[in-house]
């Protein structure tokens, strides 16, 4: 599935979740084409939407969590149709982590960039000298210490840039399992309730014996908190400051009027002092064709002021209404997934899947 | 509220609380009353859905300890 949105290849997709359930959230690929009947509409047979069902490419029937694309797939194929049904459903696909490699670094390092393809969610590892640092993992941490694994590398250092409001950090608990140091921006973390190493402007480490740096920049506006990395002069991770194709939404954790200013500042200000050659890498995507031809999620920040919408609002005050008054919908239970994030609620797994559910919604365009 | 019928799908995944409550409302009469018990959390957006779709009406609905009651009225 990862494979055929990356290359973009063709796909007709049967959804047979509710309409609210569609318009909401979907597998996105640029040459996908889609049909949404609901489940409960066809109890009665497929036979009148078999004209719209293509015979001559490939046809996947997607359900929330697998049981009902089963039984329509099933419907399908004894009425002579070859199709596919997504296993584990929209559940699963909103879980799957796709490693992809951004490029090496100073020393024979490299940089992957680990892509959640049906969330938005975009998480980093930093390799060098038999040490790794990651940066914003998502709540699957084997996704991260298998590959670290693999890598033969040891995991010594682990970043968020923010107390996240759309997703389930699963940083401390990388952190916890394999005795790296768990940073935090001290903003961000005052209702935190485990301990965490302090992330503030300056911060930075050296990982593996090519030192290579990681620095951390203060750059609040999504939060008060948010802070930002450069990794070997080269790459720029801006967490959910700015975006490919949109900037952060100031408003997540209930302050959007105090923090725009700071949002402003950080576009328009620090990011401004930073070379142009940096490589900006975002902590999420919104869109598919936010994605470059390799799957990743990377552009120059030269080419993000000329382009990006966001950095190209000259007047203040028009900046303040469009970041403050036309903001997209909240993040499916952001406020319960912060709570988590402080580690004031541990929920179960099904349930950390049920606040999930649903695109990330972190940006403003 | 008073129902002409009562079905228990508690612990059933989707589709099968919507394939049991459909079965169980082409026995009842138009005007008539299904009560159902889900706990499958799909189920809170998919009955509503599937009753609108067939012109069903939802009466009343409750959650408590993890069940979901519906009252639902024949088209």
């Amino acid at each position: 599935m990862a494979e055929k949105v990356i290359n973009n290849e063709e796909l007709f997709i049967l959804d047979v979740r509710n309409a609210d359930a569609f318009e909401d959230w979907k597998i996105d690929g640029r040459k996908f084409e889609y049909l949404n009947i609901p489940y409960f509409e066809l109890l009665d047979g497929v036979e009148d939407i078999l004209p719209k069902i293509p015979t001559d490419k490939d046809v996947l029937v997607v359900c929330a969590k697998e049981g009902s694309s089963m039984m329509v797939a099933e419907m399908l194929s004894e009425a002579g149709r070859t199709v596919a049904y997504l296993a584990g459903g929209m559940k699963t696909w909103s879980e799957y982590l796709e490693p992809i490699k951004v490029g090496d670094l100073t020393g024979g390092g490299e940089l992957y960039q680990f892509v959640r393809l049906g969330k938005g969610c975009l998480s980093y590892m930093v390799i060098s000298g038999g040490e790794a640092a990651i940066i914003d993992a998502v709540r699957f941490t084997d996704a991260f210490t298998s590959f670290a694994d693999d890598k033969n590398v040891k995991i010594k250092y682990v970043y968020d840039t923010h107390l996240h409001a759309d997703h389930i950090s699963g940083g401390r608990h990388i952190a916890a399992a394999t005795g790296a140091t768990y940073y935090l921006p001290p903003k961000d973390a005052e209702e935190v309730v485990f301990d965490y190493a302090p992330l503030i402007d300056g911060t930075t480490v050296q990982i593996g014996a090519s030192q290579i740096d990681v620095g951390a920049i203060y750059s609040p506006g999504h939060t008060i908190g948010s802070t930002s990395f450069v990794v070997d002069n080269k790459y720029l991770l801006t967490g959910d400051i700015l975006f490919i194709d949109s900037i952060g939404r100031p408003d997540l954790a209930g302050l959007a009027e105090d923090w725009v200013g700071d949002l402003r500042e950080t576009l328009y200000k620090r990011y401004r002092e930073l070379s142009d050659e940096l490589i900006v890498l975002p902590a999420h995507f919104m869109i598919i064709d936010e994605l470059n031809g390799d799957g990743t999620v990377a552009k120059r920040l030269g080419q993000l002021f000329a382009e990006n919408h966001g950095l190209n609002i000259k007047d203040g005050v028009n900046f303040r209404s469009i970041v403050t008054d036309h903001l997209p919908p909240q993040p499916n239970a952001y406020q319960e997934i912060r709570q988590v994030n402080m580690g004031k609620l541990t929920p179960a797994q099904d349930e950390q899947t049920e606040m999930e559910i649903g695109p990330n919604r972190c940006a403003v365009r | 509220m008073k129902s002409n019928l009562q079905l228990d799908a508690k612990g059933l995944s989707c589709p099968m609380p919507i394939v049991k409550t459909k079965k169980a409302i082409d026995t009842l009469a138009s005007g008539e009353i299904l009560e159902v018990q889900v706990t499958d959390k799909g189920s809170l957006a998919d009955i509503p859905a599937w009753a609108k779709a067939g012109g069903h009406a939802i009466l009343d609905k409750c959650e408590e300890a993890g069940v979901i009651t519906f009252f639902i009225q024949k088209a």
